[in-house]
């Protein structure tokens, strides 16, 4: 009734070619906006801030990041925490190197770097696919996790191996208090949002998804492999060495050794096979579901009056997951992101069934 | 020749790197031959569970992530109905269990799934190996628990008139040698002799065809399944005395990944030399090459071992992607 587009006319290119051509969408849109940077910061607490909504952000950013390579170019890989690690230290070597850098330009500094180690272990996908890709990149995930543990210049020679982070400014702003870290975050995903979404519907993005659904094919209509991905591994790292930087400046503070480790290479697969592979929205659906999970086994058993240990919750944890991800991959292969979709095309008929 | 030349130079160096500690002279003769039979058998365990990678690759194409944690849960099985009952009847309990999870396998997640590209299988066995990760905690429990075959711990000095200070040798570690070769050589039989086993190769060589002479493939894939269960089994038992059965185990066993690349992923010959070359390899790694890097770059101690044989794996795919006696057939890009 309120969900339709008829009388809607598209009467110049620019407006067939806008991000969100449904008018609904754009009121939608907006008003999602209004409510997470306006609204949330006014009504949120510290804890909803630090415990949920703060990773809640980087993990969409990482999960974003994985899913241009693996939901839109179709590459697997097991191994994306590495690129967050890259990120991450890379963030800390520029920032503790050079302290009065903008922390702007560290973040896309980092990302750079960890776009290049991504092409690097990026590279053997140019002769091998699926399962084989898998193997390589779980290399790269050992491997950096070695590096950052072992060689001492990237933790400035901590004995421990820990490495805290300095503040961060930019501009004159310091970023401290976890309302304005949740507004630098929400600034910085809507920005990648945007960038990813048009990346995705345009001409590097149609290159991806044909690389997907059909290599030979993609060939033959004139896609380079090696430049579409090459290039796929190079953003996907890109965003995931942003993440990871965020990760380690905001969501962390300090940390040790292996924080970044295979565990989280396979959350953040989860997060995009749980959303919705080849969806943006399926990326925040995924992050946002991994988040609240452990929060919520954590809350609920106690309002029931029967607290878990937190053995067992991490244990549920793991058989929630596993059960999930073969649920979904047997019943809705494309996620939640999928489910959003199918209510949207309800809503557009109601109140008929047909 | 020219088109082996990869292969070469890879071996090649392998075999100077092996070789190397003991003519530099950096090494006892005695040392050198101790290191190499601990990385021997490191690897007869990592071969175990290479084998029921292979095995389930073989004969369905899926990808089996949840071989690790096939070798957690029935080590866990094991450890805790023997504090209960006689070793041997835990083991006849945990085969029984092994075999009805390859049924639930098969009902619950592969039927389903049938024809489904392969990374979705791929997937989907994580999922597996995250549900049978927190389901075989909450039943086993977390702790670290023990199996006890029975066997000495202690080691055996062998050849001590030969070299100077003899060679150190594990008794356990020659029990766990011996069990896997009978179990590949059984194996070998039930797959050569048996109908079960023709029907098995005739599935991994072609579905369609088994299935149109009338092979029933849901039937073959629990088969598979289940021994590939029982493969886990034997390795979960074994090395869960050599290291206790703990949670570790199951990611040790990802170890697995790379050596199935290094055989060839259809080979069972292959998951066994894979798995003695990335035993030995990473135990050389360790103790010869770990010291010198450590001194080159001022790292902060060794753990070549964590990475290895990964870096290895993907060296293989780039000069020789099936493996060393993979089937030629692989999608190249």
């Amino acid at each position: 009734m309120f969900y339709r587009e008829n009388g809607q006319f598209k009467t110049t290119y620019a407006a067939d070619q806008q991000m969100l051509p449904i008018l609904q969408d754009r009121v939608f849109m907006a008003a999602v906006l209004v409510i997470a940077f306006v609204a949330v910061p006014l009504l949120a607490n510290d804890y909803l801030f630090l415990s949920l909504l703060i990773p809640f952000l980087i993990l969409t950013l990482a999960a974003i990041g994985l899913n241009l390579l693996v939901g839109y170019c179709g590459q697997i890989s097991i191994g994306h925490a590495a690129f967050m690690a890259v990120g991450a230290y890379a963030a800390y070597n520029i920032a503790l190197r050079i302290p009065q850098l903008n922390f702007l330009v560290v973040l896309v500094l980092a990302g750079l770097i960890a776009a290049a180690v991504g092409m690097l272990f990026g590279i053997p996908s140019l002769r091998i696919k699926g399962l084989y890709l898998a193997v390589a990149t779980l290399a790269a995930q050992f491997f950096m996790d070695w590096v950052f543990a072992r060689v001492k210049w990237f933790t400035d020679y901590a004995g421990s191996g820990s490495v805290s982070t300095a503040a961060i400014e930019m501009f004159g702003w310091k970023v401290d208090t976890p309302t304005e870290k949740y507004v630098f975050l929400l600034a910085i995903l809507t920005v990648f949002t945007i960038v990813a979404k048009n990346l995705v519907r345009g001409h590097i993005g149609r290159a991806w998804m044909a690389m997907r659904d059909m290599d030979v094919a993609a060939e033959v209509i004139g896609i380079r492999p090696v430049y579409a991905k090459l290039s796929a591994f190079a953003v996907s790292s890109f965003y995931v060495g942003v993440a990871g930087a965020l990760w380690g400046f905001m969501h962390l503070g300090s940390w040790e050794p292996l924080a970044f480790n295979l565990t989280l290479s396979l959350n953040l697969l989860f997060m995009i096979i749980i959303g919705g592979m080849g969806s943006l929205l399926g990326s925040y659906f995924g992050a946002a579901f991994i988040v609240v999970l452990p929060i919520l086994l954590n809350q609920i058993p106690t309002l029931m009056g029967m607290p878990l240990t937190t053995a067992m919750i991490s244990h549920l944890e793991l058989m929630i997951f596993g059960a999930l991800i073969v649920f979904f991959l047997i019943v809705e292969p494309h996620g939640l992101a999928r489910l959003w979709a199918v209510g949207k095309e309800k809503l557009r008929l109601w109140p008929f069934p047909h | 020749m020219r088109k082996h030349l990869g292969i070469i130079v890879l071996g090649l160096v392998l075999l100077a790197g092996l070789a190397a500690p003991l003519v530099t002279g950096a090494s006892q003769p005695g040392f050198y031959i101790e290191v190499l039979l601990g990385g021997l058998m490191a690897g007869v365990l990592y071969s175990l569970v290479a084998l029921g990678f292979a095995l389930i690759f073989k004969a369905s194409g899926v990808f089996n992530f949840a071989q690790g944690a096939m070798v957690l849960f029935a080590a866990l099985a094991v450890a805790r109905l023997a504090e209960r009952m006689p070793l041997w009847v835990a083991i006849l309990i945990s085969i029984v269990i092994m075999i009805v999870l390859a049924w639930i396998i098969e009902r619950l997640v592969l039927r389903p799934l049938v024809n489904q590209e392969g990374v979705a299988l791929l997937m989907a066995t994580l999922g597996v190996s995250y549900f049978l990760d927190g389901f075989g905690q909450t039943v086993w429990g977390s702790d670290i628990y023990k199996i006890e075959l029975g066997i000495a711990k202690e080691p055996v000095m062998i050849l001590d008139q030969v070299f100077q200070g003899g060679i150190l040798v594990n008794k356990e570690d020659f029990v766990a040698t011996i069990a896997a070769a009978a179990l590949v050589g059984s194996l070998a039989l039930f797959f050569q002799k048996t109908a079960t086993g023709r029907a098995l190769r005739a599935v991994a060589d072609d579905h369609q065809a088994a299935q149109s002479i009338g092979i029933p493939l849901n039937r073959i894939w629990v088969i598979v399944w289940s021994v590939a269960g029982i493969v886990a089994l034997v390795a979960g038992v074994l090395w869960g005395s050599k290291l206790g059965v703990q949670f570790s185990l199951s990611q040790v066993a990802l170890k697995a990944l790379p050596v199935v690349i290094l055989g060839g992923f259809t080979s069972v010959t292959g998951a066994i030399v894979g798995g003695l070359i990335i035993g030995v390899g990473e135990k050389m790694a360790e103790v010869f090459l770990g010291p010198v890097m450590v001194k080159a770059f001022d790292l902060a101690g060794g753990g070549i071992e964590n990475w290895f044989a990964y870096v290895l794996a993907l060296l293989f795919l780039l000069v020789r992607p099936q493996g060393l006696f993979g089937e030629k057939h692989i999608d190249r890009v």
